[in-house]
């Protein structure tokens, strides 16, 4: 009987929320555009091919095949070799200094080995601090690495051609050992979309009703608090699912990133994850007084969000109190949670640890916006 | 007869203006109540506490039987409460708007009951409108028919009639004794004499403080003014009443001075002392002189000059 008639409030709240959603045309188009032009601009911005990033050679071979490899390098248009003849000490300091992004290392008697067809290593060091910046240059190296020689493996050692690299390419990535690649980024998009509008919106949800007076009459209704926080957030799963679809959408076509996991699981995690955003939101409508505040809230906790769940900065890289406060952002472990489920096929079981946390920061939250819940003017 | 609202020695405090001042009130059940006082007196945030919106800071008292502190969910669902600003949704239309309230109610038979609503507002044709484009007047009784829509057994209506035109306000009191021939309680702030006329009794309060209840007639008589109305001899001499009022104003023994229509009321409290301040002006030529009785407005003038006087002497801000 009286869940029966918290059920009737509920409805009468999504019925009015849906409606006014609908009439207000602006808001419902940025909510459906926005997903889209975040895409454009955090998945174009790093789909852009960075060329010509400088590179120090280290050539202790001074033998054909280096040289062949080193204008290789530069042909391919990916690397600026600003130290060719450099040293392991001068190359150090100068990728240190950021001025090299690449150390690339030339063993002594590598053209030889390769003759001999004994596949020398060849070390290609990378900065991947940036590794959006990298990552393409690197994508490239293995294709250059199949076919630099080729012109010179000519006569007698033309059978080098066919099968494996005449050498082996050993890249040692440093200071971001994580190494981020596009494919990181845009499924990590879906949380981070989610996360802006999803807090935004419900952030305005009580103080809009404050600052128009209405809140005034629902206060006087029998609505109780979880009611109306239910109410407000119910709709918003809706959009978020739907903001959802097109960014994976997009990931798959766009971007053609790989699919490996369940299409199911990964749509419960969204779920999860959406009411989570939207629990912080409303929990921001409770505490602000006016917009504005809630609007101020709301950016000062997308901020850190993005900062410190591992989405711009590799998670690993961060200094420990940095990674802790990355701890109870929903974002940092819906990431994991996606790009698990996206990249690797992850299963429920490998996701377990980052599904519980949600689930524990979406129960902290709600539980702390009842509590915070006004139910008076004062 | 029983109270339908009880309280006692109500408090609310804002920063550091006392709102409202021990506040004790009974509104007889079945009755409807005018309240009045001036803008700030704590009209508005008295009935904010009656219905649970705001907490009291002191006093308490029971509505319905239910007490104002702890059973305020209790109370919520037998009160209407139609707010002194529109906050129904404007972006919502007519029909949206009562659909919301009434399924917020659990009601049955919504689309029904709406429909005999709007029927009964006149505003079926415009059932489609959105409430932020009605006007002030229809916005009101749109407000009115959504706050009874669920039938409550005290309504309290916050200057329910604020920039209604005379004809509509008539008709929203022809609905407010209707409902309260049905059992209704109501309490209603206005700021207009006539609609306090038409009430049961009244409660004028100032300076967050309750002054005066009872009926129309007990307050006058319980302010025991006499008065006198002055006429100018001269019709056409327009200043000669200002000049006495100002030549009046602050004459020991003379309370209230307020232009009536062509007329000036000049009253006091002690009829002795009246007639000694005004004994040089009697026989003035200009001037025709004559007794009068006081009326709802000169008592409630009188009654916030009083107070604004103990204020100031008490030293209070005013
Ligand atoms: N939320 C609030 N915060 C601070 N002060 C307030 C608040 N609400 C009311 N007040 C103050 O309390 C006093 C009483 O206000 P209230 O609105 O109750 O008066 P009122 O009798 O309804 O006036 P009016 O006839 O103009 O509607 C005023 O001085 C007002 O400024
Ligand atoms: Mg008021």
């Amino acid at each position: 009987m009286s869940i029966l008639a918290s059920l009737h409030r509920w409805y009468a709240l999504i019925i009015k929320e849906l409606i006014q959603m609908r009439r207000d045309r602006m808001t419902f188009s940025m909510m459906l555009s926005v997903p889209l032009m975040q895409l454009a601009l955090f998945g174009f911005a790093v789909n852009s091919d960075p060329k010509n990033l400088p590179a120090a050679v280290i050539d202790a071979d001074r033998g054909p095949f280096g040289r062949a490899f080193t204008s290789a390098l530069e042909v391919s248009g990916y690397f600026d070799i600003v130290a060719r003849d450099s040293n392991e000490r001068e190359a150090g300091a100068l990728m240190a200094s950021g001025a090299v992004q690449f150390v690339i290392t030339i063993p002594e008697g590598f053209s030889r080995d390769v003759m001999r067809g004994d596949r020398p290593a060849l070390l290609v060091e990378a900065d991947a601090t940036d590794p959006a910046a990298t990552s393409n240059a690197l994508g490239n190296l293995g294709l250059l690495a199949a076919t630099a020689l080729d012109r010179d493996l000519s006569g007698p050692l033309a059978s080098l051609r066919q099968g494996p690299p005449p050498f082996e390419l050993v890249v040692h990535k440093r200071y971001n050992e994580e190494g981020n690649t596009q494919f990181n980024v845009v499924p990590g998009l879906i949380g981070v979309v989610l996360s802006s509008t999803m807090v935004v919106m419900t952030a305005m949800a009580m103080t809009r009703e404050r600052e128009r007076g209405t809140l005034e009459n629902i206060l006087v209704t029998p609505i109780r608090p979880f009611e109306m926080m239910m109410g407000k957030i119910s709709p918003y799963i809706l959009i978020g699912l739907v903001q959802t679809v097109i960014i994976l959408l997009a990931s798959a076509f766009l971007f053609d990133v790989p699919f490996q996991g369940n299409l199911a699981l990964l749509f419960a995690c969204c779920m999860l994850f959406i009411c989570a955003n939207l629990a912080i939101g409303f929990i921001f409508s409770t505490i602000a007084r006016t917009q504005l505040q809630a609007m101020q809230m709301a950016s000062t906790f997308l901020l850190p969000s993005i900062l410190l769940s591992g989405f711009m900065f590799p998670f690993r890289g961060m200094p420990g109190w940095a990674q802790a406060l990355g701890e109870a952002l929903p974002l940092t472990h819906f990431l994991r949670i996606v790009r698990g489920i996206i990249l690797k096929g992850s299963t429920l079981a490998d996701v377990a640890f980052d599904v519980g946390m949600l689930v524990a920061i979406l129960l902290a939250i709600g539980f702390l916006s009842l509590r915070l819940y006004r139910r008076t003017l004062d | 007869m029983t109270a339908a609202i009880r309280v006692r020695d109500l408090s609310k405090r804002f920063g550091a203006r006392l709102a409202v001042d021990a506040l004790s009130l009974d509104v007889p059940r079945g009755r409807i109540m005018g309240f009045l006082g001036p803008n700030g007196s704590g009209k508005t945030t008295t009935l904010r506490m009656l219905c649970g919106l705001l907490t009291p800071d002191g006093g308490g008292g029971s509505c319905l039987g239910y007490d104002l502190r702890t059973q305020a969910a209790r109370i919520k669902r037998h009160i209407g409460y139609m707010t002194q600003k529109f906050s129904l949704y404007e972006d919502l239309t007519i029909q949206e708007n009562l659909e919301f309230i009434a399924r917020v109610h659990g009601l049955g038979g919504v689309r029904m009951l709406v429909s005999e609503t709007l029927a009964r507002l006149g505003l079926q044709d415009r059932r489609r409108q959105l409430a932020g484009q009605l006007s002030g007047g229809w916005k009101q009784r749109l407000a009115l028919a959504a706050c009874t829509l669920h039938r409550p057994q005290v309504l309290l209506l916050d200057e329910p009639t604020a920039g209604v035109d005379p004809a509509a306000r008539r008709d929203f009191w022809d609905e407010i004794h209707a409902l309260a021939a049905e059992g209704m309680t109501v309490l209603v702030s206005t700021h207009y004499m006539d609609e306090a006329e038409r009430c049961h009794v009244l409660a004028y309060i100032a300076y967050g403080k309750l002054l005066a209840a009872g009926s129309a007639q007990e307050i006058i008589d319980r302010a025991g003014l006499t008065l006198y109305s002055v006429h100018a001899a001269d019709p056409a001499d327009g200043g000669a009443l200002g000049a006495l009022a100002a030549q009046l104003r602050g004459c020991p023994g003379v309370d209230v001075i307020a232009p009536f229509g062509n007329a000036l009321h000049v009253g006091g409290v002690d009829a002795r002392a009246l007639d000694g301040a005004l004994s040089p002006v009697f026989d003035d030529a200009r001037f025709r002189w004559a007794a009068s009785s006081a009326s709802l407005e000169d008592a409630f003038i009188h009654l916030m000059a009083r107070a604004r006087a103990a204020g100031t002497a008490a030293g209070a801000p005013s």
